[in-house]
């Protein structure tokens, strides 16, 4: 196994696309280094991106934030502009794992990973974040919907590297929450995971963004329980609507870490709980 | 020498206080050496090959290309572990299940070993093994196992314990009857009676030190055992019965230990690890991943059971009974005898019996479980107490006292109780000011009560006093819970020196006699016993020297405080002599100064528990939140207060885990799901509120301090304590353990659906 550290990331993807044997990523390696040790990957290269300059920062700027790809959740945490602007993508990448795992994971390598359960991945695409991909030869944009594309498989072709993810400013008004299911308190995998993103105009939700994880292969993002929201005060009407559509949207499986039956119905529950939060932080009063 | 174990009441001086581990800063510092934490020069990484399947026949294992891989140095199978067990069929069982023989029995039963320079190496050898399976049908649920039309594990299993005796071989390896009384007729008495199933699902012991040893044996016979154990003498007896060695030509020394609670009474790899040693000729290292120690050792049974029970209106039990089902994996038990053993022995019932079942399936050999059997028995016994209460209109916690085991009442499995502590514990409850903190919406609260025997045993311990006064105490019972500090501190008691002038530690196996393992919570009752006498086997000598130094005969020397005391006629203006004065002129009066004592402990107290749980329970998740907890325990005498809090709040938490989310989870395909700690969801220390305990001290009428054991008890109510508790915040009662959240919430819906 040979260990590199580019210094850039078109170095890094550089690195990646001429490796004839497996080669592996790492950032926070909070998944790699378990994959590893319980012998599930056998890399022959692996391309520690922590070294490249800048990529450990949090970038604010009047469009948005670039978060680079081996910033820290416990970083994510401290970042008070980030907080104010998108908690809910925040809380959903310090649900990660514990105090011990917020210090290395990340959100492109939760991303990478693929996991239907991951739990930022339904929070990012409720706030409309994008992946910044770099490859050997050119560098795309993509939205965080997109990226992912079953369970472990993502849209990065061979030497494709996730350089950052941006976040918009948030329009005024804007409130997201992200809530998930666990048994325990924490050190677990979602069972159910609503992230909701919502804008509201004089106390009316305007627009609004639903998205599930751990339900169905990808994240699911559900117009129907946007629409049952939009236009609403969130009245039980439309919280019920909401929870319906939530449910109806569930495509999961029966597995050691939940049924069908029981995610179908927590989605549901979630949602409400998760869009009333949501309705509080973009200013509205229930 | 006759030493007296009858409890004697007196003032302590040390015994009762709180002082730290001897084993503490190599602990915290991480110095500490555990079962992966030794090493040999050349030594070899032994590594196990597991079969993929829940039950298959092994047509043929081919070990020629990982033998040929460079850096391998030895492969074994069954074949180099030839059975020398000599009928023996509980060892030929160990035997088997450390290494299979013709036949695979459980997903991660181990099928052949290899030894390599190195854990690449080890593992790329083991995908070189080409093991040739034909699948069997299995079974892996208690119930099915039962059926007539279950798949046969063993064809030499026939019931015991039937009559007349089974014509036919069945999974059903034995019944057990056990109680007392005319049932029918207590039931005829019976104005209320409450008959339930009860579930529970597999658990494991959870240790966060998986199974560890450094194995090395020599041509000549000789060997040495580095292992994570609760008991090395007894691994020693037993690995040597299993590879043909002299008992004294091995010698075994125990590692600390990162958990056990009955899960390292057993062997797993050590044979194997021996095996490839003396193969290989070169010490080997085996440590076994999470994987394997959840899908190769450890758990407990699942159990089935079915209990009824009678009371009239004013309380009184009138009839018991209860039928066991538990599984012991692929290997007969005796877990069934033992749930019907503690079943009802919280209590004076008229008329009781317990009918247990000893099934096989094909799962890992279960292993002790801290209080083994007992929590399953309790969930449904103490949860049927409860709606019984309430179908009566009583408090339960006053059907429990109504219905309480006394001294003099006649157990289940047939001694008369001495004094014992289960109605302390529950008129504590009672009074305790957490049955009186409001309760919020959503939440409930639970009592239930818990028993376990506690055992003595053998034990051989040694006192030597260095020439500064200070003194070593060696034990042959394992520490996995402060024990060196306990036994320092009743060492320092006797002796009426400082607790920091005695050090404890664990020999090994070439250093004393035989002790047995740290199980049954015999530790500090046996082992606290043996110290007691060696230390006055050593004030013995210690008084000898004194009138020998002083030249007056030795009646005329008494021993106070520490030190020896003239007493005779026209020696009162004599100086007492401190035992340093005494250690230090050691030399010249006849040698070293030691005591000594072997003693086969009998008269262990039976320890008794009452606990409370306050639950809120998410009405729309079917998540349990545990609000508040506490213990009522009796210990009979807390030598050193902090471990048994300790205790307490440790079983606590892993009864609770048991109760919420801990279950083995296995496919249609008998293979386990979730061997990790991810999947296997024992609680972490945020699920947990603060675990209040209180220690009652009822003296064990049987031991010179009146010491009781302290370490199981404490997992047997918390399984009916949160089922009780979610019944008081939900209305409902779960029956099937874990308590999940899937599964509470079923159950509130169902309760909706019927209106």
């Amino acid at each position: 196994m040979r260990y590199a550290t580019p210094a850039s990331a078109k170095e890094a993807a550089g690195l990646m696309s001429k490796e004839k044997g497996a080669a592996f990523l790492l950032a926070g390696g909070t998944d790699l280094l378990v994959k590893l040790k319980m012998g599930m990957v056998e890399p022959d290269l692996v391309v520690d991106i922590k070294r490249i300059p800048k990529i450990d920062e949090i970038q604010a700027s009047a469009k948005g934030f670039t978060i680079g790809a081996a910033v820290s959740g416990s970083v994510i945490g401290q970042h008070k502009g980030l907080k104010a602007a998108w908690p809910g993508v925040v809380e959903a990448a310090n649900l990660i794992g514990s105090d011990q795992i917020q210090g290395r994971a990340t959100l492109a390598g939760n991303l990478c990973n693929a996991s239907p359960a991951a739990d930022s991945v339904p929070a990012m695409i409720a706030a409309g974040a994008k992946a910044v991909i770099v490859g050997p030869q050119k560098k795309r944009t993509v939205a965080v919907e997109k990226v992912v594309q079953g369970p472990g498989q993502t849209c990065l072709t061979k030497g494709e590297v996730i350089e950052a993810i941006t976040l918009p400013k948030p329009e005024a008004r804007t409130g997201d929450a992200y809530l998930r299911f666990i048994p325990r308190t924490e050190m677990d995998i979602a069972v159910v995971g609503v992230a909701i993103s919502l804008k509201l105009e004089r106390g009316v939700v305007k627009k609004a963004k639903v998205v599930l994880g751990a339900v169905a292969p990808t994240a699911v993002i559900v117009p129907a329980a946007a629409k049952a929201l939009v236009g609403s005060k969130l009245d039980e009407a439309a919280l019920d609507k909401l929870a319906a559509a939530c449910s109806a949207a569930c495509n999961p499986i029966d597995d050691k870490r939940g049924t069908v039956e029981y995610r179908t119905r927590v989605a549901g529950v979630l949602a409400k709980r998760a869009a009333k939060i949501a309705f509080q932080r973009a200013g509205g009063a229930l | 020498m006759g030493h007296d174990q009858k409890y004697v009441d007196k003032k302590y001086e040390v015994v009762g206080e709180r002082f730290n581990r001897p084993d503490g800063i190599d602990k915290v510092t991480g110095k500490a050496r555990y079962g992966a934490d030794a090493s040999a020069p050349g030594q070899l990484v032994g590594r196990v090959l597991r079969s993929p399947h829940a039950h298959a026949q092994i047509l043929k294992i081919n070990t020629a290309k990982a033998e040929k891989l460079p850096g391998v140095k030895s492969v074994v199978t069954f074949e180099d572990m030839p059975d020398l067990t000599g009928g023996d069929q509980g060892l030929a069982d160990i035997l088997e299940n450390c290494m299979a023989r013709g036949r695979a029995l459980y997903d991660g039963h181990a099928v052949a070993a290899v030894a390599a320079v190195d854990e690449q190496t080890a593992a790329q050898a083991l995908k070189l093994i080409d093991v040739k399976y034909k699948k069997l049908p299995h079974v892996t649920d208690v119930d099915e196992a039962m059926l007539e039309s279950a798949p046969v594990i063993h064809d030499r299993i026939i019931t015991r314990g039937v009559e007349p005796a089974p014509t036919k071989p069945s999974n059903i390896s034995a019944r057990t009857q056990m109680g007392y009384g005319d049932v029918d007729a207590g039931f005829a008495e019976a104005d209320v009676i409450v008959e339930k199933t009860y579930k529970t699902e597999q658990t494991h012991q959870g240790y966060i030190e998986p199974h560890a040893c450094l194995a090395s044996v020599n041509p000549d016979g000789t060997a040495e055992l580095w292992v994570t154990t609760q008991g090395h003498f007894v691994f020693r007896n037993v690995c040597a019965s299993l590879l043909g060695l002299d008992i004294a030509k091995l010698k075994v020394t125990s590692s600390e230990i990162g958990g056990g609670f009955g899960g390292k009474t057993h062997v797993w790899g050590e044979p194997v690890a021996l095996a490839l040693s003396r193969k290989a000729n070169r010490p080997v290292k085996l440590v076994m991943g999470r994987d394997e120690v959840f899908r190769g050792t450890g758990p407990t049974s699942s159990t089935s059971i079915d209990v009824k029970m009678g009371a009239k209106k004013d309380g009184t039990i009138t009839a018991a009974v209860a039928e066991l089902r538990y599984q012991g994996g692929a290997f007969p038990g005796n877990w069934a005898m033992l749930a019907c053993m503690t079943a009802f022995a919280c209590y004076d019932i008229k008329n009781n019996k317990s009918i247990g079942w000893d099934v096989v399936v094909n799962r890992p050999k279960v292993a002790a479980y801290r209080a083994p059997s007992a929590p399953m028995a309790a969930f449904a016994v103490e949860s049927t107490i409860d709606v019984l209460a309430r179908e009566i209109g009583m408090a339960p916690i006053d059907v429990r006292l109504k219905n309480v085991a006394r001294e003099g009442t006649v157990a289940p499995y047939g001694p008369t109780y001495g004094p014992i502590g289960i109605e302390h514990t529950l008129k504590a409850v009672k009074d305790h000011p957490h049955m009186r903190a409001k309760l919020k919406k959503n939440q409930g609260r639970g009592v239930a009560c818990g028993f376990w025997f506690n055992i003595g045993g053998q034990t051989c311990t040694d006192l030597n006093i260095g020439v500064d006064g200070t003194v070593n105490l060696t034990l042959g019972t394992v520490d996995v819970g402060g024990s060196r500090s306990s036994m320092a501190m009743i060492a320092a008691e006797e002796l009426g020196i400082p607790y920091e002038q005695v050090r404890a530690n664990i020999a090994d196996t070439t250093s004393l006699g035989h002790n047995d393992m740290t199980e049954g919570s015999r530790g500090t009752f046996s082992s606290g016993m043996a110290t007691i006498f060696a230390a006055r086997d050593a004030i013995g000598v210690l008084k000898e020297r004194a009138a020998k130094m002083w030249g007056v005969p030795v009646d005329d020397v008494v021993w106070e405080k520490g030190q020896a005391v003239a007493t005779g006629k026209g020696h009162g203006n004599l100086p007492p002599l401190s035992l340093k004065e005494i250690a230090a002129k050691s030399g010249r009066t006849g040698g070293p100064i030691a005591g000594h004592n072997e003693v086969v402990a009998d008269g262990a107290g039976m320890g008794f528990a009452s606990h409370i749980c306050d639950v809120e329970v998410d009405p729309e998740t079917g998540r349990s939140t545990i609000v508040r907890y506490t213990v009522v325990q009796d210990a009979g005498k807390a030598i050193n207060p902090d471990y048994v809090e300790g205790q307490f709040q440790g079983g606590a938490t892993q009864g609770i885990g048991w109760a919420l989310n801990e279950e083995y989870i296995y496919g249609d395909d008998g293979r386990l799901q979730n061997p990790g700690f991810l999947d296997y969801r024992i609680p972490v220390c945020s699920d947990l509120p603060f675990i209040d305990t209180k220690i009652l001290e009822v003296p064990n009428p049987l031991h010179p301090y009146g010491i009781r054991g302290v370490g199981e008890t404490s997992i047997v109510p918390p399984l009916a304590a949160v089922g009780n508790a979610i019944a008081n915040a939900t209305g409902v009662r779960m029956t099937h353990a874990p308590m999940s959240p899937p599964r509470v919430l079923a159950a509130i819906d169902e309760r909706a659906h019927a209106g």
